[in-house]
């Protein structure tokens, strides 16, 4: 089954999206978009040393985009720029420098562009197993943190008065982060990973009552997205990341349409909204 | 399970000589305080006088520069800060909001949101509410644990008048019930008198110390209020000094439950009142 790689493509963006809902609900929730955005661009500097040093380049991306946001956190504390201008800088200058270090190695070829916006039709066996693998202890890690973090998500001093170590809580969160990202970064692409995050995750918004089940909508939507997205991609010979975010975003814009979908009684008696 | 009886007394929290320097200065030094159980303490004082910072130390929220603070063993804490924000794409309902940080039967939420009168908000989005609502979802979710130490920064923010006495007869009744012991904060002592034991006046320091009746008299107090403070007190104390039963009787700020409502018309003739202390002789 795994023979062709239309449907190597489609099951590793399923169990992308499966992995990347519950996430992306935190990073909305947390209001940490362009934090998202800030370590996903860090990955490139994260390819560059696994090139020089010749190391994995999934490893070298998870530890480069823990520190960005380690480094973050840091600077957060002790510097006087506000997170707004860090995450300006971090964000670019990590991304710059990637690319800089990539043009020097002259001795090696790299495919910018397949790093930067994904290819998600050359994934192999072996990725597939990557992204089951590492996406079932991400969400494994997550289920575990889930009080703890959606506790300091409501309120940080009362998570942390009522014993739920908030700063532990994000911490972990970040390393849950970085992790996808590297996991991410083949499917979609360094530029768009963050996409992937935010858009299911808004789209599922109305449909849901708990953050639980935001959660589990946020999958489900991120996995249509998927399957539109490449579908479309195919029959249109357009490049498969973005067609996958042009899908989410269409379903994010569904989202918003006027109709009652939680209240039936509601749609009988008119349509209401 | 929380007994009112038998380990009354026992302190919770215990602050000695407590300060917190930030940036170049002290935002509060000095503070000797202690939290038994069963007992409410209110601080109060003007805006900047370190009563936000002296209540994140005590309960570990911040770690004091100077002086030591000491928390009961395995202490467990129900925390209603002074604001609390929840962004619109978290979807949270009041009932879900009950669970944050514990997990809870179903018995205990419904009984906490009956005890702060909001049962019927159960279903309903954080999001929605009014901040008296919200107000009262985060003491029910503080209540809902059974806490050893409730600690309420400014619990009535955003409750109007009527709704900030009845706020404050739940926390009193609350300590009652279940005998723990109650830290808060109030920007105004007229409110929180008949539903305190200790009052502590902060200015950077702690300036006095007592019964809400000691306070209110004390020279450290009208210092720090103003002279007219007693003068509008005396105004306030009739709104707080007793409480209207819903069979029309009158409860008294000393427990005694009366049928006479005359004395309570008594009290309103007198507003505007600029003797104060005529007023006090007349509440007593």
């Amino acid at each position: 089954m795994l023979d062709d790689f239309f449907t190597r493509a489609l099951v590793a963006g399923i169990g992308l999206a499966l992995v990347v809902g519950p996430l992306g609900c935190f990073v909305v929730w947390r209001r940490m978009a362009y934090f998202g955005d800030t370590m996903a661009h860090s990955a490139l500097l994260g390819v560059a040393l696994s090139f020089l040093f010749e190391i994995n380049l999934t490893a070298g991306v998870f530890v480069v985009a823990a520190l960005a946001s380690v480094a973050l956190l840091f600077l957060q504390r002790h510097g006087t720029l506000s997170t707004d201008a860090l995450l300006g800088i971090l964000s670019h200058s990590t991304l710059a420098l990637g690319l800089v270090m990539v043009a020097f190695m002259s001795w090696i070829r790299i495919d910018l562009m397949a790093f930067l916006f994904g290819d998600i039709l050359t994934v192999s066996r072996l990725d597939i197993a990557m992204i089951y693998g590492g996406g079932a202890l991400v969400l494994l890690v997550l289920a575990w943190l889930w009080r703890p973090l959606l506790a300091a998500t409501v309120n940080q001093e009362i998570a942390e008065a009522e014993g739920m170590r908030p700063e532990r809580a994000r911490f972990i969160f970040m390393l849950l982060m970085a992790a996808m990202i590297a996991i991410a970064m083949k499917i979609v692409g360094i530029m768009l990973i963050t996409s992937l995050l935010i858009i299911p995750a808004a789209a599922a918004r109305r449909f849901a009552s708990t953050p639980e089940t935001m959660a589990v909508a946020a999958s489900l939507a991120g996995a249509i997205a998927v399957i539109g997205g490449l579908n479309a991609s195919l029959q249109f010979d357009t490049p498969s990341g973005p067609s996958i975010v042009v899908a989410a975003l269409i379903l994010f814009l569904l989202s918003l349409a006027p109709i009652s979908l939680r209240k039936p009684a509601a749609l009988k008696s008119g349509g209401k909204t | 399970m929380l007994q009112s009886t038998g380990k009354s007394g026992e302190p919770l929290v215990e602050m000695k000589n407590a300060g917190v320097h930030r940036s170049g200065r002290w935002l509060v030094r000095g503070v000797d305080l202690t939290v038994r159980r069963g007992e409410i303490v209110t601080l109060i004082g003007p805006n900047g006088s370190g009563k936000s910072t002296t209540v994140k130390m005590a309960i570990g929220l911040l770690q004091p520069d100077e002086g030591t603070v000491r928390r009961a063993p395995s202490l467990k804490v129900g925390y209603v800060p002074q604001k609390v924000t929840v962004d619109w794409t978290l979807p949270l309902s009041v009932e879900r909001l009950m669970t944050l940080t514990g997990g809870l039967d179903r018995k205990k939420i419904a009984e906490a949101l009956e005890a702060a009168g909001i049962a019927h908000l159960a279903r309903a989005e954080v999001q929605a509410l009014s901040g008296g609502e919200f107000q009262r979802a985060l003491l029910a979710r503080a209540l809902a644990r059974e806490p050893d130490l409730l600690v309420l920064d400014e619990p009535v923010q955003g409750v109007d008048f009527t709704g900030e006495i009845a706020l404050y007869q739940l926390i009193s009744e609350i300590r009652d019930r279940t005998g723990c012991g109650v830290l808060l904060i109030s920007h105004d002592l007229h409110v929180v008198m008949a539903a305190t034991d200790t009052v502590v006046c902060l200015n950077g320091h702690v300036c006095c110390r007592g019964t809400p009746e000691n306070v209110l008299k004390s020279p450290e107090y009208v210092r720090l209020f103003g002279a007219r403070a007693g003068e509008t007190l005396a105004i306030y104390r009739h709104h707080h000094d007793h409480t209207h039963l819903a069979d029309g009787r009158v409860r008294q700020a000393d427990g005694r439950i009366v049928d006479d409502p005359h004395m309570h018309h008594h009290g309103h003739d007198h507003i505007g009142s600029d003797c104060p202390d005529g007023e006090h002789d007349h509440a007593r």
